[in-house]
């Protein structure tokens, strides 16, 4: 089984169609006759320009015009003079050829909107790949293939432009799978629109597949198989039929709010990367934010973040959520991930390293940008801060001192700002959940990051597939601390949450009901899910069961909670 | 000349579509368009430049232009931004 991102749910099989890409490595790159190249460049930019208005008109009958409108930009690209000057300078100052004038201007200015901090911007990246294909193609006389489609089949590509996707007979397209692009690429954006399935950024996929392989694959987990036998289409089939038999049920959950049988209302809230997120999370339902990652803000640029960049980020998301809660994390990012301008030295243990709350109360200036943006940007609806990786009393005690100074400078600034934001912790780290009791008196709310905490708690890298069976959600020690979290916060009056992983999981929703969960995060698309489980749960009952799961074995624990589920989804049959 | 700033409310940002609209109109003006973003100066006649802007919802972005019809520019421009809505 092979792995990408998930990008638009559903389950597809078929025959592979391998798109191409155009083969540049032999390609002549000087011309001794810069006059033949410009004339070259020039049929090679109006023949475009023409493809363009007939690709606009098709569009704008099959898809309307939100869609179409992407190719009149396309066109202004290639009337723009920034664009065919740079080409055409390279011709002419650098002897390039045609060909390779296009590709090194290109990729200039691609190269300046890999910068761009937001991510739906920044994969505009990929319109201006596709205007340079078309002019390139249309210089070496390569005609795309994808609107000429036989039969039915699963469309694999590196990367997907729009104009590959309007040139598509969609008839014929059971699904995508691309190398690249993440959950806001066109590809993705797109499938989601026709409502055809999609895996994004299966780099290894791409690399094992083979023209004429068979593939079936799953848009919601992302999981892919070439060649599958009778046994796994089987499932797969199945799959697609409890799918769509599930879904029906589902949807009448995303407006509903979240009651257990015994009348327990457990809050159901989604983890979010970006303002675009928090209205797709709003639309399915979700209650709040449990969790806003901001590193991304961070990541991909030459200069840290600015107070006034964030605030303007942070209000976004919080409008979107039109007065429910969003807890945002502060920067939790370590030596695994590369950022310029935090020089992260080389650790031998990154994830035991320099990361999260540990950088940001060594680097008090950028730390205090980040929570003086989200104390200002909660006066547009409901902010939380919450800090990652706390390990100590000490951590969250220098955090919240940090945070009332920025409420006095801001205060002096006279800006405004929410001051009765609330502060919470990450429990992801054993120490945190061991004296649980201690930091539930010293914060306004817990939030269990699990994925992190089932890694410290039983010393498994589960990136390592040598140890990752060993990377166990059911381990009666990870229940135990959920338990002893739980209990402790709930006898300290404070709430707790969870927004890693194990929030979202179906085999859970019944020991997670049974602790007192307050509040479960998890991505949008999974709220309908567990609110329906968790209505069909009798949390008292549950709670009867923890006492005896705690003395189980993981395997028992696993098979225990499976069993419950199967009873739930019983009602289904 | 003629400034004025304004923020943007579009809630993806100027992406290619409404930079698409926006360089169209912006270039029916005699005059010189430039927009301004945290102090960097883009090119409004080009729609490389707009894009690369990477302005997001909430953006406050100054049009400055210089010709013969500045003023005409200016208010429509702004007019513009201001109704971009998706």
């Amino acid at each position: 089984m092979l792995k990408g991102i998930p990008a638009s749910p559903g389950i597809a099989f078929g025959k592979v169609f391998l798109k191409e890409t155009i083969n540049t490595e032999n390609l002549i790159k000087e011309s001794e006759n810069p006059d033949k190249e410009l004339k070259i460049l020039k049929e090679a930019l109006s023949e475009s320009i023409s493809e363009l208005l007939k690709l606009k008109e098709k569009t704008l009958k099959s898809m309307g015009s939100q869609h179409s409108e992407i190719f009149e930009a396309h066109k202004m690209i290639l009337e723009d003079t920034e664009y065919t000057g740079a080409i055409e300078n390279k011709i002419k100052d650098k002897k390039y050829t045609a060909a390779y004038a296009v590709i090194t201007a290109t990729e200039e200015i691609r190269k300046i909107f890999a910068e761009i901090p937001d991510e739906y911007l920044r994969e505009r990246a990929a319109d201006v790949k596709d205007v340079g294909e078309r002019v390139l193609k249309n210089i070496l006389g390569i005609k795309t293939e994808l609107s000429e489609l036989e039969e039915k089949v699963i469309v694999v590509a590196d990367e997907l432009t729009p104009s590959d996707t309007a040139d598509m007979d969609k008839e014929k397209i059971l699904g995508f799978i691309t190398a690249k692009g993440g959950r806001t690429s066109h590809t993705a954006i797109i499938a989601r629109t026709l409502g055809i399935p999609a895996v994004v950024g299966a780099k290894e996929f791409y690399e094992k597949v083979r023209k004429n392989d068979s593939v079936v694959f799953n848009g919601e987990t992302g999981e892919i198989f070439i060649n599958p036998n009778e046994e796994i289409l089987e499932t797969f089939k199945k799959e697609k039929e409890r799918i769509s038999r599930i879904n029906k049920i589902l949807d009448n959950y995303s407006k509903k709010e979240t009651v257990t049988k015994d009348g327990k209302k457990p809050k159901l809230y989604a983890n979010i990367a970006s303002s675009k997120d928090a209205g797709d999370a709003f639309a399915k339902g979700a209650e709040g934010v449990g969790l806003f990652r901001t590193e991304f803000i961070y990541m991909n640029r030459k200069v840290e973040p600015s107070e006034e960049e964030q605030f303007v980020i942070y209000r976004n998301v919080i409008e979107e959520m039109k007065g429910k809660p969003v807890i945002i994390r502060t920067l939790d990012i370590g030596g695994d991930k590369e950022v310029e301008y935090l020089n992260f030295e080389k650790e031998d243990n990154p994830f035991l390293g320099y990361r999260a709350i540990r950088i940001c109360l060594d680097r008090k200036e950028m730390f205090k940008k980040q929570l003086k943006a989200i104390l200002r940007a909660g006066v547009y609806g409901k902010a939380k801060i919450m800090f990652p990786m706390i390990s100590s009393l000490e951590e969250l005690r220098e955090a919240k001192k940090i945070t009332e100074e920025c409420k006095k400078e801001l205060e002096k600034e006279g800006k405004e700002f929410q001051n009765n934001t609330e502060i919470g912790i990450m429990i992801e780290i054993p120490s945190a959940a061991v004296i649980s009791d201690m930091l539930a008196k010293e914060c306004d709310f817990f939030s269990i990051g699990t994925n992190d905490l089932i890694q410290y708690t039983t010393a498994v890298d589960r990136m390592n597939p040598k140890i990752s069976h060993l990377y166990n959600q059911y381990n009666p020690a990870v229940l135990r601390l959920l338990k002893t979290v739980t209990d402790n916060a709930h006898k300290n009056g404070i709430e707790v949450g969870m927004c890693g992983e194990l929030a979202g999981d179906e085999t859970m929703a019944y020991f997670l009901a049974g602790i007192g969960l307050d509040e479960f995060s998890m991505s949008a698309s999974s709220v309908s899910k567990i609110r329906w489980l968790l209505s069909e749960t009798d949390s008292e009952k549950a709670s009867e069961d923890v006492q005896k799961i705690l003395e189980m074995d993981s395997g028992h624990i696993k098979k225990f909670l499976e069993n419950k589920l199967s009873e739930i989804k019983k009602i289904l049959n | 000349m003629r400034t004025e700033s304004v923020i943007l409310e579009n809630k993806t940002g100027l992406h290619a579509r409404p930079a698409a609209d926006f360089v169209k109109k912006a270039s029916s003006f005699k005059s010189d368009i430039k927009l301004i973003k945290d102090g960097s100066e883009f090119n409004g006649k080009s729609i490389l430049n707009v894009l690369s802007m990477g302005a997001v919802k909430g953006t406050k972005i100054t049009i400055k232009a210089e010709g013969a019809d500045e003023d005409l520019a200016v208010s429509n421009l702004v007019s513009l931004i201001k109704s971009f809505n998706e």
